[in-house]
């Protein structure tokens, strides 16, 4: 059975820090562009959750067609407990879907990318769901700090599809850069061309001469390499050592998102596969202690339906975070009183299997669509009258505030707070994000966002907020 | 309607504590400050008390029967604690009656205490209601901002609209002895405070106070017999709604106003037999948390259309000496709200009204005084009407 890239999606928080702005506290000079950088409320895993929903919704496979879940990062929400079932639950995956989480490495989503092709090839799964997202954090005052950058992208790998992945190396080489201690949270490295040249760009040479080697290729019979670095300069020259003197689509995703770390191939390829003609034949490569080179073969363009945003689409899309100062608090980076939130694993995990996925309920009495479901009907009190019922992940706004409020804490930007009809039935209270709080009015339609809300309890207790559709690029 | 309680229990007598910032008393003492002025007032010694109902919201304030029964030091009375949020405390005064009138206790006391800012004055505590950790979270003012965004988009109504709640009432309670915030407020003022939930300010709130009230509730034979056998208060009506506490998940909620005051105050009127409320209603005594919570209460009593209630206000027909007064006394805007201690507040207010001893701000001929005590997201309302002692049968 060959294996195919059936779709892919991609997330880029909308909220970009410009590099000067970093520069400028600690003097030193800007890197060119801005860096995407994931709000307080988000994390590597409800990161995950945007690019995969992109992913399928530019598709016509269904949840319930999904084999297989990867989760693919150096920064997961959890030591012990993985994403990948979060992904799946969120999702709404079937009970028997396999969950794996690859993590420690810069080619985490690649060695991901492997194991979901070996699967469909091998006939242990069908459709195999591969989301990588990463969020690393540079040290205050370094370079990393203004390099780096956020975001999460997905592909779905299956029996069929418009990218053809036709052979795969991997390289094994036990280096250190860059890397992180157990327990440590900064990005460490040791800068410079020991790290970029004997490092990086040897090991992407390495592996891509492997790849070909392997489907019995010439270099000019490949019209793009893909070859993801931490920076461009580095990602130009692996191409060059194959004639290869495009700068894209490194230049762009510098420029406007950063090094986005084990999500960074994924996002290097859903680019290309954009630009990509049918007839095109690809080379990608991503390193970490080693690295890995798969070949893809584009034999026809992608189909995209409404609401698929993709690469161009993610970056595209930008709205207001905050400046520097509120990037070092939601990283945690400056000293700041921690407050009690309210939290209970029972409560949250009784009711993860329906705010998870987003399930109200329908009443098979009088059909009323609900939320949050229950033994009795809102519309019509009927006793176990309700069954479970997918709500629309958009709808409307009806009535909105602007709540300076939160834990009995006076905020002084205020978090926009709305009653939303959902599209199809139901209504729900949610944040707005994403926005400035001025942009948000009423009739407005929304789309839900799956986020972080706090650490209540010592675990992440996620759910949805909403946004502005209307931001819309 | 069953026989309902009109006509059936007596207000006996009534007590209320200073509101406002009590540093150096507990819940315990203004409770007993508020109970002794009611038994006082009522002519009664404690001992007569033959059971005791107490409304308050917050744990730290107290729970169990013992928060009255400890502050008064009548063990082995009959004492329930009632939470009910907001409306706790005139849903405290509903039990009372009730036990008077089912012929149960001869003399029953309902009060309320509540004992806020020793957790500090940043504004109500939402965050120890036992809320999920993830749905629902919104603090008190943003509540009432949802309905104001509905409002003024349906009905256009303004935030001078607003603000001219917040100044009729300042206006009430600036000489009041017992309000908590005695000075009056201009629009310029409400409109230019620090934005809380827009679109409300911190001037469309009403405060953060401690405080206590009660209420001798007796058989009107026996408050014949006692200090105000002249002109003790009838109870005509006392209801008590409770509709959805999550209305921002139902989907037929409108926003424009809230249902559990429409049903308590139509039970209430019937009960009373009142049959032409608009006009027999002396004086309201309503549950004004926020300036916007006034102008949907008085659309939702039916004292004015509902969209109305906003030109109600502006064209003074709610002034002391307006049509139907509204918060006479300068309501929650001026006294604070301690939760639990609001609803028997309200029966102390309109009692000494159809009294004739609300010196200074006493309102004109009121023969029906209203109390409307609203809780949650407009999720329990309770409604009690008062006749003066001329409404009442004559035998």
């Amino acid at each position: 059975m060959d294996a195919f890239i059936a779709g892919h999606g991609a997330y880029v928080p909308p909220w970009r820090l410009p590099r000067e702005q970093i520069a400028a506290v600690w003097g030193g000079p800007p890197v060119p562009g801005e860096r995407a950088v994931a709000g307080r409320d988000e994390d590597t895993l409800t990161m995950a959750v945007e690019a995969a929903l992109d992913c399928l919704s530019g598709l016509d496979t269904d949840s319930d067609a999904i084999d297989a879940v990867f989760f693919a990062s150096t920064t997961p929400p959890y030591a012990e407990k993985h994403a990948a079932a979060s992904v799946a639950a969120v999702l709404g995956c079937r009970r028997d879907v396999i969950t794996t989480d690859v993590t420690d490495t810069l080619r985490a989503a690649t060695s991901a990318l492997r194991l979901a092709a070996q699967a469909v090839q091998g006939g242990s799964a069908r459709t195999a769901l591969v989301v990588a997202s990463d969020a690393r954090i540079g040290e205050p005052d370094s370079l990393s700090e203004q390099m780096l950058g956020d975001g999460a992208a997905a592909v779905l790998v299956g029996d069929t599809g418009a990218v053809r992945l036709s052979e795969s190396a991997a390289v094994a080489a036990d280096f250190l850069g860059p890397w992180r201690r157990t327990g440590e949270s900064l990005v460490r490295s040791f800068e410079g061309k020991f790290e970029t040249e004997y490092g990086c760009r040897r090991m992407l040479v390495e592996a891509t001469e492997a790849v070909l080697e392997r489907a019995g290729l010439r270099a000019d019979e490949v019209s793009r390499f893909v070859l993801a670095a931490p920076d461009p300069r580095t990602a130009r020259q692996a191409g060059g050592a194959f004639g290869y003197d495009s700068g894209e689509p490194h230049d762009d995703l510098f420029l406007q998102v950063g090094f986005t770390g084990a999500a960074h191939p994924l996002l290097c390829l859903g680019a290309t596969i954009e630009a990509a003609v049918a007839g095109e034949r690809l080379v990608l490569a991503a390193f970490g202690e080693g690295a890995d080179a798969f070949v893809l073969d584009v034999e026809a363009a992608e189909t995209r339906r409404e609401g698929w945003r993709g690469v161009a689409g993610s970056i595209a899309r930008r709205g207001s975070g905050g400046v520097y100062g509120d990037y070092l608090k939601s990283r945690e980076l400056v000293e700041q009183v921690p407050s009690e939130m309210r939290a209970s694993p029972v409560t949250y995990q009784r009711d993860l299997p329906r705010e998870l996925p987003l399930i109200g309920a329908r009443c098979e009495s009088c059909g009323l669509v609900q939320y949050p479901g229950g033994r009795v009907c809102d519309g019509c009190g009927a006793y176990r009258s309700l069954v479970e019922h997918r709500l629309s992940r958009r709808g409307r706004i009806f009535t909105k505030t602007l709540d300076h409020i939160d834990q009995n804490c006076y905020l002084t930007t205020p978090i926009p707070r709305a009653v939303i009809d959902l599209d199809a039935g139901g209504r729900i209270f949610l944040d707005v994000t994403d926005c400035a709080p001025d942009e948000v009015e009423t009739g407005q339609p929304v789309e839900l966002t799956f986020r972080l809300f706090h650490d209540g309890g010592g675990y992440h207790n996620y759910y949805w907020k909403c946004r502005p559709l209307a931001q819309e690029v | 309607m069953p026989q309902g309680i009109r006509d059936r229990a007596a207000v006996a007598g009534v007590g209320c504590t200073p509101f406002g910032e009590r540093w150096d008393d507990n819940a315990p003492n203004l409770l007993a400050d508020a109970c002794f002025e009611a038994f006082d007032d009522a002519g009664i010694q404690p001992g007569d008390v033959d059971a005791i109902w107490v409304g308050s919201l917050y744990p730290f304030t107290g729970l169990s029967g013992g928060i009255a029964v400890d502050a008064l030091k009548l063990f082995g009375k009959p004492a329930t604690h009632v939470e009910n949020f907001c409306a706790s405390g005139l849903d405290a005064f509903r039990n009372a009656c009730y036990a008077v009138a089912a012929g149960i206790c001869d003399v029953a006391l309902a009060c309320g205490v509540e004992k806020i800012l020793d957790q500090g004055s940043a504004g109500l505590p939402t965050d120890i209601l036992g809320a999920h950790p993830v749905m629902g979270s919104v603090s008190a003012p943003a509540v009432f901002a949802l309905a104001a965004t509905r409002a003024m988009e349906a009905w256009g109504w303004t935030r001078e609209d607003l603000a001219a709640v917040a100044v009729k009432n300042h206006d009430n309670g600036s000489d009041h002895p017992k309000a908590h915030f005695r000075r009056q407020v201009s629009v310029d003022q409400v409109l230019g405070a620090p934005c809380i939930a827009y679109p409300l300010g911190r001037l469309d709130a009403c405060g953060v106070s401690d405080g206590a009230a009660a209420v001798v509730v007796t058989r009107p034979e026996i408050a014949r017999d006692l200090a105000h056998k002249d002109d003790f208060c009838w109870v005509k009506s006392v209801q008590l709604s409770v509709h959805t506490g999550w209305p921002v998940y139902k989907s037929d909620f409108d926003y424009l106003g809230f249902p559990a005051t429409r049903q308590a105050a139509r039970q209430a009127y019937e009960e009373a037999g009142l049959t032409d409320h608009r006009d027999q209603i002396g004086l309201a005594e309503v549950h004004d948390c926020f300036t916007i919570t006034e102008l949907l209460n008085i659309g939702d009593l039916d004292l004015c259309d509902q969209a109305d209630a906003a030109a109600f206000v502006r064209e003074g027909l709610a002034n002391v000496d307006g049509e139907t007064p509204v918060n006479a006394s300068g309501g929650l805007k001026s006294f604070g709200h301690p939760i639990g201690a609001t609803g028997c507040r309200m029966i102390y207010e309109v009692t000494r009204q159809l009294q004739e001893r609300a010196d200074g701000r006493q309102v004109k001929d009121a023969s029906f005084g209203l109390a409307h005590n609203l809780g949650g997201q407009g999720s329990a309302v309770a409604v009690a009407i008062l006749g003066a002692n001329d409404t009442g049968p004559t035998v």
